[in-house]
């Protein structure tokens, strides 16, 4: 019980000190590219414009109901802002197989990444998918939204513009 | 009993105090360019359920009325290390859980060191060599499924494009360690960026891997020489050129007697191969497996989901909806043969057919047999193993076989007309989705299952189930009337040719089914969602006597089973956080993990969950 007790008391005074993902950098864990190789998260940069990490998987209906509703409008928002969008797929070996034959299907041109045994969701403690993260920058970790509405693209989308001009971000 | 496992998390977490003293904080903010900086993230998740009894939906009276499943994880990073401890507490464990998650206490706990050449975990991690048949560990808080080897682990990239890794340890069981040992090691080899030549720029990727896993677990069995060690080996490679995929992947396990294979002294072998092409608007996926005798757990006498150590994936097609996975497949550990195959097609926008926004359209079909098995006799040991043979057409004649294989040479031998019975499961998917105009989309989905219960669910072919043979038809169309509100109909049927076949888990549900949710994202914050799963087509043989005072005699009088299965369902989310809160009743179902099914039973309560991160 006293560990317990002790954790609780660490974790307390940790939670005064930082602000929940409030400018920490990105965890590292490797994960794979579409070719087969291996890179490591703490790498992803989009040259100081923002980053938009979005976990999903191809059993996740409303993942790729997100992921579709930005796919039409990520060209504006690549001219607009310059953000980049990395989208994560936690599934494993039984569908990973299947990331890619989605995304080409669909058209993503996104920056697709496969962490078939989750080691970067448990870095980035993602609960369930879908799971939208906005990097700054300078690589800091700025906001997060789980779960997916029909018309949520439209407000991660202010916040991206939000974080390109400096203002604060809104939930 | 459990007290030593824990005393060495008190270690762990001085060292988490000791990362996060005061001054690191400041030193933080005040440098804020510092490499990788120090921070603390974690999660939590709760889920708590008050339960209700009722006997006609076989929902079981549950004498603590409340039940929860609780886990926090707690990470926190600081330059090359990083540490973290995952705490977890049932009181007591939520219905269709192994009760042996009783109690709460530390169940993970690690420091990492990670630099350029080496990646150093001691303390309980997740690892996955290749595609996972020698080994592979993992989490999935939403089953229990957590088999993490608690000992050391050392990655290194020695050279540009290799990896070596080696583990060490014992394995998580519930609130302790399993009593095997499990050792491994496991090279990978990216050919491309081995060399710096024309090699590196080729178009075509060559990644070579091979790994070998060895478990140690003391025997002291009485008639039987069991092995102490039982290695496992494989060997893979992928070959990537751009929308090409082709990948594959052998193991051999050396003989591994077992609860699960019924002491079989017969080796085990795996073959796994993918590949897939995709090109501008469509793609072909073909997945094959094959496997004999795999099961590998760092104990021989457990069963269910418990100590795992390699993972074998169903080559099924994974659904989502509730109707379509009310039957969920999972690999046959002792042997089987399966295969998938799915195309994609997009009809692209502004044609005849695609309309404004295109088309898309999944083709899916997959299947998977029993291996055929032959006697073999052992006449020195008086003992009968048996033999495999991997053959599609055999499957339609008759054979003596060898169902099971007992201690002292004792088997039972079975004259086995194949018919249905070693076919496993069958999937034909037909997956058609549209969007309208910026207002309304819809999916329309058709699937044509086949349902071996009495293997899948039983592990027997005596369990006395008839196969389930259903159609099954689904259609979601959204309504978005404006930014971030949406509202969602959803209809399903499943229909089945014989009302009397059993339709879910516990034998209530039986003959066709029917759902419809409604489901009203009010904003991007709220949600609301009615759900109503019906068992319209159930014969209501449900019978029982009740007497009757008044006049008094006895009367059987049948249950109406024709059970509405109504929820309503609330959520909110913010951020990271979310909060759902559901009423109603819930239809038994099966949890399918780590290629193992588990019943879960019926219920009838209200249901809430927390889930954070930070």
């Amino acid at each position: 019980m006293k560990k317990i007790i002790l954790l609780f008391v660490i974790a307390l005074f940790a939670s005064n000190f930082v602000v929940p993902g409030d400018g920490d950098k990105i965890p590292t864990a490797t994960v794979k590219k579409l070719d087969g190789s291996k890179i490591n998260s703490n790498t992803f940069s989009n040259d100081g414009k923002p980053i938009i990490i979005s976990f999903w998987a191809t059993w996740c209906k409303p993942c790729k109901k997100e992921l579709d509703a930005i796919a039409e409008e990520y060209e504006t928002w690549q001219k607009e802002t310059g953000v980049k969008l990395i989208a994560v797929s936690i599934d494993d070996i039984r569908s990973s197989a299947k990331v890619v034959t989605d995304v080409k299907t669909k058209g993503w041109k996104y920056e697709v990444y496969l962490d078939e045994n989750q080691d970067l969701k448990r870095a980035m403690n993602v609960n369930n998918v879908p799971h939208t993260f906005l990097i700054n920058g300078k690589g800091e970790i700025v906001w997060s939204h789980n779960s997916y509405t029909d018309g949520d693209e439209e407000k991660l989308y202010e916040n991206v513009k939000k974080l390109v001009k400096g203002e604060s971000l809104s939930h | 009993m459990t007290k030593p496992y824990f005393k060495s998390s008190l270690a762990a977490t001085f060292l988490f105090a000791f990362i996060l003293n005061p001054f690191n904080f400041f030193a933080q903010e005040n440098n804020p360019i510092q490499d990788l900086g120090s921070s603390v993230h974690g999660n939590f998740q709760i889920d708590a359920q008050y339960y209700n009894e009722d006997s006609l939906i076989g929902a079981p009276k549950v004498p603590e009325k409340f039940l929860s499943n609780a886990f926090g994880n707690i990470n926190f990073i600081k330059g090359k290390f990083s540490a973290g401890v995952r705490y977890e507490a049932y009181n007591n464990v939520k219905q269709g859980f192994l009760p042996q998650y009783k109690g709460q206490g530390i169940t993970n706990r690690f420091v990492r060191y990670q630099d350029k050449l080496f990646d150093v975990t001691v303390g309980n991690f997740y690892e996955m060599f290749g595609n996972g048949l020698t080994l592979r560990t993992y989490y999935e808080p939403g089953l229990l499924f957590d088999n993490s080897i608690d000992g050391i682990r050392i990655i290194s990239n020695p050279y540009k494009g290799i990896t070596l890794k080696g583990v060490i340890g014992k394995q998580r069981y519930f609130f302790t360690v399993g009593p095997g040992i499990v050792r491994g090691v496991d090279g990978e080899i990216n050919i491309n960026e081995l060399f710096d030549s024309a090699l590196a720029q080729m178009k075509t990727k060559i990644i070579l891997g091979g790994s070998f896993v060895s478990k140690y677990q003391s025997a002291q069995d009485p008639v039987l020489i069991l092995p102490e060690n039982v290695g496992c080996y494989s060997g893979r490679f992928n070959i990537i050129r751009e929308g090409f995929n082709l990948g594959a992947e052998y193991a051999y396990k050396i003989n591994d007697p077992s609860s699960d294979n019924k002491l079989s002294y017969k080796y085990g072998d795996a073959l796994y191969v993918t590949t897939s092409y995709a090109g501008d608007g469509y793609s072909f996926l073909f997945q094959g497996k094959r496997l004999d005798n795999m099961s590998y757990r760092s104990d021989r006498a457990e069963s269910l989901q418990n100590l795992l150590i390699n993972y074998l994936p169903a080559t099924t097609k994974q659904h989502a909806y509730t109707l379509l996975a009310l039957n969920p497949y999972a690999t046959q550990l002792n042997g089987e043969i399966g295969f998938m195959g799915e195309a994609q097609y997009k009809i692209k926008k502004g044609t005849a057919l695609g309309g404004k926004y295109g088309v898309e359209i999944t083709v899916n079909y997959s299947q998977a047999h029993g291996l055929k098995q032959y006697p073999v006799g052992d006449s020195a040991n008086a003992r009968t193993l048996y033999a495999t043979k991997w053959d599609f057409k055999e499957l339609t004649g008759k054979t003596h076989h060898v169902d099971s294989i007992l201690k002292n040479g004792e088997y039972i031998m079975q004259d086995v007309s194949f018919n249905d019975n070693y076919r496993y499961y069958q999937d034909f998917f037909i997956e058609i989705s549209k969007k309208f105009n910026k207002k309304v989309k819809g999916t329309f989905m058709y699937s044509h299952q086949f349902y071996n219960r009495n293997i899948i669910q039983a592990g027997s072919l005596n369990a006395g189930y008839k196969n389930l043979d259903a159609d099954l038809f689904l259609l979601d169309i959204t309504y978005k009337y404006k930014t971030g509100s949406a509202l969602r109909f959803e209809n399903q049927w499943l229909i089945t040719p014989s009302k009397n076949v059993v339709t879910t888990s516990n034998g209530v549900g039986k003959g066709n089914w029917a759902t419809l949710l409604i489901e009203w994202s009010i904003n991007s914050n709220w949600y609301v969602a009615v759900f109503d799963q019906w068992n319209y087509g159930n014969p209501q043989d449900g019978g029982h006597s009740f007497s009757d005072a008044l006049i008094g005699i006895t009367k059987t009088k049948p249950n109406d089973l024709r059970i509405h299965y109504y929820l309503l369902n609330a959520g909110y989310n913010s951020g990271p956080h979310r909060l759902a809160i559901s009423y109603g009743k819930q239809s038994a179902g099966i949890f399918c993990v780590g290629g193992v099914c588990r019943n879960v039973p019926a219920s009838n309560g209200l249901s809430i969950s927390l889930t954070s991160s930070f």
